[in-house]
């Protein structure tokens, strides 16, 4: 049986978007030297002409952040950095709606996720640092913790204003100023998010925001003003930071790549897990860096599930972002959809088994169905490589140690789900499982009062919580 | 008395529970601080090192999984056993550093006294670094830091005992298992230290001691990818750089430190934070 929709369009109105954007350089906008288009990858309209910044302009901006942390930020009390904070908070949960049609039309991620995932969560980022501002010497990090001082903070298409609130809210908590820069694709919300400091009256210089693309992100690296670089990207890029930063006194923190097993035990709650599948891999568009992209099935349930997910797939609204009824959205862009192609390509010619429900993706613009491959192997392409995309590899096992065996054996350890109603079992997984966010009979929860990040080659650090604080304070003991 | 020929002691490696020779059959002269030759102890290889790392892989999987109230009992034993033998560490430290007695007596009573301590970390350091998290949602959420897995630690040349033991003690507390590179001027303690470690109840490979040459092995400590971390405290500041350069290959963490304090056990661990809905 099928359920018709008719059409729910979120209106675009609410939102002002200028044709040319310039740098947020020391409490004001600056106009850049070079633009770059910036597209709605649902349609292929350019938005608008971003700027796209060179030595000069990250030169300015590290200025500007050093000399709001000599002369402002680190001067003042904690208390006040924190009114600050919740003053961003607040006005950032009063311009919601704008911040989440923005978001979709520049990223391509459905508008109930931008509405009711990205924009909430980057505001209760907000809102939880806060109240950490002056409460620093009680997080266990050192009686007397000290900030940094500049951070240099780079971040990604895939969640643009949340990874935000990730890199900014703890850096000013802890009384760190910042230089950020947005993604090439997806930088909208960020320059939204400058008025948003505007209109908070935050002292000029506290937060920095220059756009463009990777040759910015390293001028940022190796700037020699910058005290702490905070990336959120591929671990191919990370490595190359960790290369770069090795022989300065920058602290790193890096949140990367992963290959998230989800694993799905024989006696786990069937109906439930599909739902939890679905959001593992399906959720924004599989854009997700700790995505359950390598489904593991105990084979005694394998059919079972593999039936009832292709069932659920079939159900799977994909297209318009802006239309409220949406699951799944365009990929964020061009370059991103053709790594998508190649890499399931591999996974036809490397002999695993694809499956795509049948849907009508719209002519323009970036669009990949929703797929899974069967009778995938652990030497498979599609199953040791970082898709970013709506494709799921499907593995079998046969026992419990089998399938940890399985989900450890890859270089990343950022998440992994496992689905039982066996409390002992499920705490057994998790604790075998080398993976630094463990969803059990749930996937891909966020929020701000839970440490997020990786094992192994999945980065370094975490962001939120007490934990997520120690990124942004001097090290009490190690360097 | 009569002139008895004293029985000397042949120094090699501890890996796997084991004293093997290095495999490449080279050794180095150890000479006291009046110039004297005291011994022939191993230059150990790359091929040693990654030996050892294979014995510290096999041991993480039982010492990560031993209880907290079983390993600080071992740390404790550790502790007992270098207690009993103070007086020929004290010999053994004032013969090659050529330091005064008082200051030998004073390192060997630190060392004791520091691994007892680090024995009295293991089921705390959890409730230190850990938390419960009041996530907006009905789930549990918490955060527990585990071990690593396999660390190698360069040991700084002074205190040649005492700096072997904040090496490897922090390191092994939470679970982790250790490759340690000892001091290659003072290399002799370590290795008495590990007849301590063998008569312990420590676990084979848990610890593994190799002596030798900090140039040739940490570019090899920082290259290998079954080594999740680093503690390069003994290596000299101006090859840090080349160290973290050569371990961004799989991301080790790698860390210099300044004291002994619980933030040492906590850098080589890993903060794992489990979700689960809360409902009937």
């Amino acid at each position: 049986m099928t359920f018709e929709y008719a059409p729910a369009p979120e209106s675009r109105a609410i939102v002002t978007i200028k044709p040319k954007y310039g740098h947020f350089i020391g409490g004001k906008f600056v106009a850049g030297s070079k633009h770059f288009p910036t597209v709605n990858p649902a349609t292929e309209e350019v938005l608008s002409q971003i700027a796209l910044a060179g030595k000069a302009e990250v030169d300015a901006a590290v200025k500007a952040a050093r000399k709001a942390y000599t002369t402002t930020w680190s001067k003042m009390s904690g208390k006040e950095r924190g009114k600050y904070l919740y003053r961003i908070a607040r006005i950032m949960q009063e311009r919601a709606r704008e911040f989440a049609v923005l978001e979709t039309l520049d990223n391509g991620k459905p508008i109930r996720e931008s509405r009711d995932t990205d924009i909430p969560l980057a505001a209760a980022h907000f809102f939880y640092h806060a109240g950490w501002a002056d409460k620093l010497e009680y997080a266990g990090l050192g009686t007397s913790p000290k900030p940094l001082g500049v951070a240099g903070q780079i971040i990604p298409w895939n969640f643009p204003l949340l990874m935000l609130a990730w890199k900014v809210a703890p850096a000013l908590a802890a009384g760190n100023t910042v230089v950020l820069k947005p993604a090439e694709s997806t930088p909208l919300t960020a320059l939204l998010f400058a008025e948003v400091c505007q209109q908070a009256e935050l002292p000029a210089g506290v937060v920095n925001i220059v756009t463009g693309d990777g040759s910015t992100g390293a001028l940022i690296v190796n700037h020699p003003g910058i005290d702490k670089i905070a990336f959120t990207g591929s671990t191919e890029v990370g490595k190359i930071i960790a290369r770069a930063v090795a022989p300065t006194n920058k602290s790193v923190t890096l949140e990367l790549g992963g290959k998230a097993a989800n694993i799905v035990f024989d006696d786990a709650p069937i109906d439930e897990t599909v739902e939890g599948i679905v959001n593992g891999i399906f959720f924004n568009q599989g854009h997700v860096c700790c995505a359950g992209s390598r489904l593991l099935l105990q084979e005694s349930v394998a059919e079972e599930v593999l039936h009832k997910l292709k069932n659920r797939m079939e159900k799977i609204r994909v297209g318009d972002p802006m239309d409220k009824n949406t699951d799944v959205g365009a990929i964020n862009s061009k370059e991103q959809l053709s790594k998508i192609i190649e890499l399931a390509a591999a996974g036809d010619s490397e002999g695993a088994e694809r499956w795509s429900p049948a849907c009508n993706l719209p002519s323009k613009g970036f669009w990949f169905a929703p797929t899974i491959f069967t009778g995938v192997t652990q030497a498979h392409r599609i199953a040791r490589e970082e898709i970013f995309g709506p494709v799921l590899s499907v593995l079998t096992f046969r026992t419990p140690a089998e399938a940890i065996e399985k989900a450890n054996n890859t270089p990343f350890g950022l998440s992994a789900g496992i689905w039982s109603e066996k409390g002992s079992r499920t705490l057994w997984a998790s604790q075998q499982l080398r993976a630094g966010v463990i969803w059990a009979n749930t996937f891909n929860k966020f929020d701000p009062t839970s440490p997020f990040g990786g094992y192994k080659e999945s980065g370094w650090g975490r962001e939120g919580g007490r934990h997520g604080l120690a990124a942004y304070l001097k090290g009490v003991n190690h360097e | 008395m009569s002139n008895r020929i004293d029985i000397k002691k042949t120094y090699k490696l501890y890996i796997n529970g084991a004293f093997p020779r290095t495999e490449s059959g080279r050794t180095y002269e150890v000479k006291n601080a009046k110039g004297v030759f005291v011994a022939n102890p191993c230059l150990a290889s790359r091929k040693d090192l990654r030996d050892a790392v294979v014995a510290a892989r096999a041991a993480h999987s039982g010492w990560n999984k031993a209880t907290a109230y079983n390993r600080g009992q071992i740390l404790y034993r550790i502790a007992e056993m270098l207690e009993g033998r103070r007086a020929q560490f004290v010999e053994e430290i004032m013969n090659v550093t050529g330091v005064t007695k008082v200051k030998a007596e004073k390192e060997v009573t630190d060392s004791v006294d520091r691994l007892v301590w680090y024995a009295g970390w293991t089921d705390k350091i959890a409730s230190l670094a850990g938390s419960t998290n009041p996530v907006a949602g009905p789930f549990y959420n918490f955060t527990v830091p585990e071990s690593m897995g396999v660390v190698a630690a360069i040991a700084p040349e002074t205190p040649s005992l005492l700096g072997l033991i904040d090496a490897v003690a922090p390191i092994i507390t939470s679970g982790n298992t250790v490759i340690v590179l000892a001091s290659t001027k003072a290399p002799l303690s370590a290795m008495t230290f590990a007849e301590v470690l063998a008569t312990s109840d420590l676990p084979a490979g848990v610890i593994n001691i190799l002596t030798g040459k900090k140039e040739e092995l940490a570019p090899w400590m920082a290259s290998h990818m079954d080594i999740d971390a680093l503690d390069i405290t003994g290596l000299k500041g101006k090859q840090h750089a080349d160290i973290k350069v050569a371990g961004a290959e799989n991301l080790k963490r790698i860390y210099s430190f300044k004291s002994a304090d619980p933030g040492r056990i906590i850098a080589f661990m890993e903060a794992k934070t489990v979700w689960h809905p809360i409902g009937l």
